[in-house]
């Protein structure tokens, strides 16, 4: 075989192999666009936000972990109630000796989110204030369930 | 049920019933951007054996096509288990590997092209590596789908982790104590079972299984590192009792790859437990820590043993001690290589010693050159971060460790044996993943992606929409029954 078709697809194949780590690199970008590593996707999560939330400006959007194991993360809300508690299927699994299998659920009611204690042995506290019955969540109002810490913000 | 209707959870928010359905296509599964890349795949493995096949035997066959079509076929069968059982999986993980066993089977081959020659030349008897790790790539694959099927939810194997830990250790710790009639003693290293034609070596099974092992006890015990321990120069350090099954179980497990004088294994679980340790508390202490220990373990092994006293004289000078030849040969192999490498069958990597399986990666530079060699390591960085990227989306810990320390013990691997065959560290044993002839490496590595397509399924799966609990009444409402009357 001739010296320059060696040369040749000695070349070309190396172009080739990088062509594949770039096609790779192209589909770990258009990951990152559909879902951030953080950032849990809710069922839903894009239309209903966007159908509920956007007339007022001043309603809840993300659900944020202050403190806790797993401070940092971020939870869109939308209609759907969001349960949090050491059970596997709850929206924010906590790994929490503090927090029960069923701890505490947040529910929209209206334009208003609602925290309630499931009957937890540790208690929810709004504020400092043990939450007893469905109460009335501020935007940036501290939950405090075992040592985790959460704020609805919008 | 007027009564109730004022309760919560009968009450849910207007938006629940309609964005319930709607959540499926939101979320692709993405397994056709994995079938489209199988393909690129299979496509780079097919131009590769072409060029060898036109630079050493210069006859284009038909076959050729076939045997990329049969890998292809190969993947595809891969491809659809994991559409079946993990439909939410990363859909970088399977192309990824798939270039790279493929380019392994295509360098092997080639170095079996060249070793043949040799062997004609001085009259050895001679048999090729290929066929042999076509077989264990089919066997690996047939593994990563039953891991898939047998392992529905990762966090199943956290029930089994003091098993899979007891396992782990009796596998690793039997070659040493069988016979050498079953285990034998090859190249110093007693490290292999043979039965029969069958030759495995079960350190690559003892790592996933350990892996486990650390990770779920880690997971249930890291409260406990943080708090219940004793302040001691401001670091926190755990009580003995807590931490005792993984030292021991590290202790062990160095110790006897120690005596099976496998320094790589023993540098991978040091590093591995290291990291997830590090992982599960979040303290870089441990890393220092960690590093001490490791700079004392190097010091006593370099003046305890002699095979390490060898490697580390062949490392300082490749060019002159006799232990060096492998290196050398590996090293001149690269710099004939150069930027742009000698082309596929262009190069004479066959002459370093064990080219197929130790120092695959300097036949890759020499024919591919350094470009080449750099995307073959950003092929493997693209897989770590694949893995890493699972363990961050997972929402279990146990997930998350695993994950961590599965895609962490891969790319540990990769950087003891490029970092060996360049001479930036001492040559330890360990067989690049994926790329150099071994069986049971190939197989176990398959295994541990298979762990990781599970879990990245897992992590990306969107939540399903929990089940309503059936709610029990009060216990002051329940009805009192009278089971039996008192005489």
């Amino acid at each position: 075989m001739s010296e320059l078709v060696i040369q040749l697809t000695r070349a070309g194949f190396l172009a080739l192999l990088w062509l594949f780590v770039l096609v790779a690199l192209r589909v770990v970008r258009s990951d990152l666009q559909s879902a951030s590593g953080l950032r849990m996707s809710v069922p839903g999560a894009g239309k209903a936000s966007r159908k509920q939330s956007r007339p007022k400006a001043k309603s809840p959007r993300q659900l944020v972990v202050t403190e806790g194991a797993l401070s940092g993360t971020r939870i869109t809300l939308e209609g759907r109630p969001i349960m949090i508690g050491r059970a596997d299927d709850s929206t924010l699994v906590l790994d929490d000796d503090y927090a029960s299998t069923r701890h505490a659920k947040l529910s929209l009611r209206g334009q208003d989110w609602y925290v309630e204690d499931l009957g937890s042995t540790n208690g929810t506290y709004l504020d400092r204030a043990k939450v007893t019955g469905p109460t009335k969540v501020p935007l940036g109002a501290p939950i405090k369930i075992g040592k985790t810490v959460i704020e609805l913000r919008s | 049920m007027a009564a109730t209707s004022t309760n919560p959870e009968n009450r849910e928010a207007p938006g629940t019933g309609t964005t319930g359905g709607a959540a499926t296509p939101t979320t692709p599964t993405r397994r056709g951007t994995e079938l489209v890349l199988l393909g690129f795949a299979a496509v780079v493995v097919t131009c590769a054996l072409t060029l060898v096949n036109l630079n050493l035997e210069s006859q284009p066959t038909n076959q050729i096509l076939y045997y990329g079509l049969a890998f292809l076929a190969l993947f595809g069968l891969a491809h659809l288990a994991v559409r079946r059982w993990a439909p939410y999986a990363d859909p970088l993980i399977l192309p990824l590997v798939a270039v790279l066993n493929g380019l392994g089977l295509v360098l092997i081959h080639r170095i079996d092209i060249g070793n043949a020659a040799e062997a004609e030349r001085s009259g050895d008897a001679f048999s090729p590596a290929a066929p042999s790790q076509v077989l264990y790539t089919a066997l690996g694959l047939v593994l990563l789908t039953l891991v898939l099927l047998l392992v529905k939810d990762h966090r199943t194997l956290a029930k089994y982790s003091y098993t899979c830990g007891l396992v782990g250790l009796v596998a690793l710790a039997l070659p040493a104590v069988l016979p050498s009639v079953i285990a034998p003693n090859i190249n110093g290293a007693k490290l292999w079972i043979k039965l029969g034609p069958l030759s495995f070596q079960p350190a690559e099974l003892a790592k996933i299984l350990l892996l486990v092992f650390f990770a779920s006890f880690l997971v249930s015990k890291r409260e406990l590192f943080t708090t219940a321990g004793r302040r001691f120069l401001g670091i926190d350090f755990p009580r003995a009792r807590d931490l005792a099954p993984v030292l021991v179980a590290w202790a062990a497990s160095i110790g006897i790859v120690v005596l099976e004088r496998d320094l790589g294994t023993s540098l991978l679980f040091f590093g591995i437990v290291l990291v997830m340790i590090y992982i599960a508390t979040e303290r870089a202490v441990w890393i220092a820590i960690g590093l001490s220990l490791f700079a004392a373990g190097c010091l006593a092994a370099y003046s305890l043993f002699g095979h390490v006293q060898q490697r580390v004289d062949a490392w300082l000078n490749p060019m002159t001690s006799d232990a060096g030849y492998q290196l050398r040969k590996g090293l001149f192999g690269m710099a004939t290589g150069g930027i742009g490498g000698s082309g596929l069958g262009g190069g004479r990597p066959s002459i370093v010693p064990y080219a197929e399986n130790d120092f695959i990666l300097a036949a890759a530079a020499e024919e591919l050159g350094l470009l080449g060699l750099a995307a073959l390591l950003l092929v493997y960085l693209l897989l770590t971060a694949r893995g890493l990227r699972a363990a961050l989306a997972v929402r279990d810990s146990f997930g998350k460790l695993l994950a961590g320390g599965l895609a962490f013990a891969m790319s540990l691997q990769v950087f003891v044996v490029a970092g060996g065959v360049t001479g930036l560290i001492p040559l330890t044993g360990l067989t690049t993943p994926f790329l150099a002839a071994g069986g049971s490496s190939l197989v176990g590595n398959y295994v541990l992606v298979g762990l990781l397509l599970r879990i990245s399924d897992a992590s990306r799966r969107p939540q399903q929409p929990s089940k309503p609990q059936p709610r029990q009444p009060p216990i002051a409402e329940a009805h009192t029954e009278l089971v039996e009357r008192p005489r």
